[in-house]
């Protein structure tokens, strides 16, 4: 789960470090200031022993009587003094009780300090083993009450094996304390980690679910720590997001209602006044004066608010996402040039349609969202509009240009915004204001797995605004939207 | 010129549209419920149904049903444009077109002349080919409009009738969706080719062995329907 290469490491990482050389700092300094104390104490206590025992024996040693002594004087006392664990060696003057051994085992400082009449001790260690080396002259004891030194020296030999093994022993038991106070350190560290790590990793599971949407995510409360804390901030943050949201949520579901039903409402008296508009405009010239304009300009505020409620239960059904595909094989240029015949739009209208360019569709938003481009051409461009196919394995697209003054950059963005128009003194201009919109829309509602259909809007460099159109040729049918039949239509009688 | 019974529950729409079709010249029989309407078709009095869907108490769905199933009497729904699912099931349940209210008296006008036409006019292409054609265990009989299936009589609504005939007329070619509904419909870019396939499926309900796997009219994938062939 950790890469080696990351740095800093995660929180676990940083913890186990953390105990760990905490728990290797407190070890040695323990451990080891007790080793080196424990150490000093045993050796001054052997060492100490060791000469006072020495000087006891020498002076309890036979007078010497004779200066200088002889080779068995030497030897008679290194005998005596010489012990089990002990070897005890006699020197005069370059000759000693065991000459071999004097080289060999006495250091020469030690050798020339002791000449000089000091007690003296040094640990040596020979072929592994660890001795001290205590040396001395015996003093001479003067008629007159005074001693001087003999020049007979003493050397003994004491092992500090069983010292040794001691100090060896009180080290292991230094090292194992700190393995164990290691172990210890890693265990404690993990424990700590996971009860650290456990509420942060749920936290940021909660924390990512809440920024999925999941608003009634909640954190289990445990104890009464910082953690405890936190989760309970959270867990009051996303109650009060979740309040806040869902009351958005149902004042955008309200709006969103009351459009379509107050669309759908209309749509009853709409429908009687758009049945006689025929007879009004037929009977409008035979009106006297103002009755015969009042009737052409009813009947046209009629079909204009029929397209304006026609075009506001598109954008519910949109907004509802009850709009749903009704897909076909369609011949594309057959297609386009219908919906130019259709509205008698095929004279002024360049085509330029390469044949048999066939995409599974839907026929009727195709023909909307090209109505509505072409028809935004001609009333607010200049001729010639013209209208491309170009086919891709995957997509068609369709654009539809003019030569007029093109889109002002600033309105480019909002173009596709609902009863946006460029022109504020054309508002009371034909359509409605969301026939872009619209477009939009069906244009996204075409999709192939994840890849949905585009509209958008530019400039043509050459002049002109260019609406560019592009379509997956081979649309997928849309998990079936549910129709909420009641939601939508609640108003109709 | 024709007498069209319109049913529809909201008064001033009854009214708008009986006075725009009469000005039109034709006679509108007009009732405020589908039991009113079935009532009124008792006495044959109607060329041309003009239904809403949305009706109080039997509902038009209903009405299509029960109208469909007494005869061949051309039906004109009328619907809330509302939902795709009302045109969808007002087709399933035998309608021959359909009008998305608001409706321009001019629109309403010129397809119920088109169902008229349809449904009261001679075959399109009498031609040179025989008037009785057999194919497999159909005969279909041009001249006299009579459809049977191993002799026995089948009734088909006008619009079955004339898709039947549209697409036996020319065994073996596949007509498009589009083709179709300029042929059989009349009209063509407003055209949804979901009209086109509610009549396919009730007509296959009616003239093949099993509907899931037909043999008279088949399902061209990708480019559209074919007669045949067998």
């Amino acid at each position: 789960m950790l890469s080696p290469l990351r740095w800093p490491p995660g929180l676990r990482v940083r913890l186990l470090l953390a105990f760990v050389s905490l728990g290797l700092t407190t070890t040695a300094v323990v451990a080891g200031a007790g080793y080196v104390r424990a150490r000093n104490v045993i050796l001054q206590t052997a060492q100490d022993a060791a000469v006072v025992t020495l000087k006891e024996q020498i002076t309890q040693l036979a007078p010497i009587r004779t200066l200088p002594p002889s080779q068995a004087d030497l030897d008679a006392i290194a005998a005596e003094l010489s012990g089990r664990d002990d070897t005890a060696i006699a020197a005069y003057q370059g000759r000693s009780s065991a000459p071999d051994q004097v080289s060999a085992v006495l250091p020469p400082e030690l050798r020339s300090a002791v000449g000089s009449g000091r007690v003296v001790w040094q640990r040596q260690t020979a072929q592994g083993f660890p001795y001290l080396v205590i040396g001395t002259q015996v003093m001479l004891s003067l008629p007159d009450g005074t001693a001087r030194p003999s020049g007979l020296e003493i050397y003994r030999l004491h092992s500090l094996e069983a010292e040794q093994r001691s100090i060896d022993r009180l080290a292991a038991s230094a090292w194992s304390t700190g393995a164990l106070s290691l172990a210890l350190a890693v265990v404690l560290a993990l424990l700590a980690a996971r009860g650290v790590l456990r509420p942060v990793r749920e936290l940021d599971r909660a924390a990512r679910r809440l920024g999925d949407g999941d608003l009634s995510t909640r954190l289990a409360v445990r104890g009464s720590d910082e953690l405890a804390r936190v989760a309970d901030t959270f867990n009051h943050t996303a109650q009060r997001l979740e309040r806040q949201v869902g009351e958005l949520r149902r004042m955008e579901a309200d709006a969103r209602r009351f459009v379509a039903d107050v669309s759908h409402e209309l749509r009853t008296p709409l429908a009687a006044m758009t049945a006689v508009t025929d007879v009004l405009d037929e009977e409008a010239p035979r009106l006297p004066g103002d009755a015969g304009r009042a009737a052409r300009l009813v009947s046209q505020e009629t079909q204009s608010l029929t397209r304006l409620v026609d075009d506001l239960i598109e954008v519910s059904r949109f907004d509802s996402g009850t709009a749903a595909l009704a897909l076909d094989d369609v011949d594309v240029p057959s297609a386009v040039r219908a919906t130019l015949r259709a509205r008698g739009w095929t004279e002024r209208v360049v085509a330029d349609l390469p044949p048999d360019t066939r995409a599974r569709l839907d026929p009727r938003r195709l023909d909307v969202i090209l109505a509505n481009l072409v028809g935004n051409a001609l009333r607010h461009g200049a001729p010639p509009v013209t209208v491309r196919l170009r086919a891709e394995p995957d997509w068609i697209v369709l654009t539809v240009g003019d030569r007029g003054p093109g889109l002002d950059p600033l309105v480019l963005p909002h173009v596709f915004d609902r009863f946006y128009k460029a022109d504020s003194a054309r508002s009371r201009s034909e359509g409605s204001g969301l026939g872009l919109a619209i477009a939009w829309e069906n244009a996204r509602l075409h999709r192939t797995g994840a890849e949905r259909g585009s509209l958008v809007a530019g400039n043509d460099p050459a002049g002109g605004a260019v609406f560019t159109l592009r379509l997956p040729r081979r649309c997928t049918d849309p998990a079936p939207a549910v129709a909420d039949r009641t939601g939508s239509d609640g108003g109709r009688p | 010129m024709s007498r069209v019974l319109l049913i529809e529950d909201h008064q001033t729409v009854r009214d708008g549209l009986q006075l725009a079709l009469t000005r039109q010249g034709h006679t509108v029989d007009a009732v405020a419920t589908g039991e009113q309407g079935l009532a009124r078709l008792g006495t044959d009095t109607a060329d041309v149904v003009v239904l809403d869907l949305m009706l109080p108490g039997m509902d038009g769905f209903e009405v299509c049903r029960r109208i469909r199933s007494a005869g061949d009497l051309p039906i004109i729904m009328l619907t809330a444009r509302n939902d795709d699912i009302d045109v969808v099931a007002g087709l399933e349940a035998g309608a021959d077109d359909y009008v998305v209210k608001p409706v321009q008296a001019r629109v309403l006008e010129a397809r119920i002349r088109a169902v008229l036409r349809r449904t009261g006019g001679e075959p399109r292409r009498p031609g040179p080919e025989p008037t009785v054609q057999r194919y497999g265990a159909l005969t279909i009989d041009r001249s006299a409009l009579v459809i049977s299936k191993a002799g026995v009589p089948i009734g088909l609504a006008p619009t079955e009738l004339r898709l039947l005939l549209e697409l036996s007329g020319t065994p073996g070619r596949v007509l498009s969706r589009q083709q179709l509904l300029e042929a059989v419909w009349e009209h063509g870019y407003l055209g949804d080719s979901r009209l086109v396939d509610a009549c396919v499926q009730r007509l296959r309900a009616k003239i093949e062995d099993d509907s899931a796997a037909p043999v008279y009219v088949q399902t061209v994938r990708g480019f559209g329907y074919r007669f045949g062939p067998l």
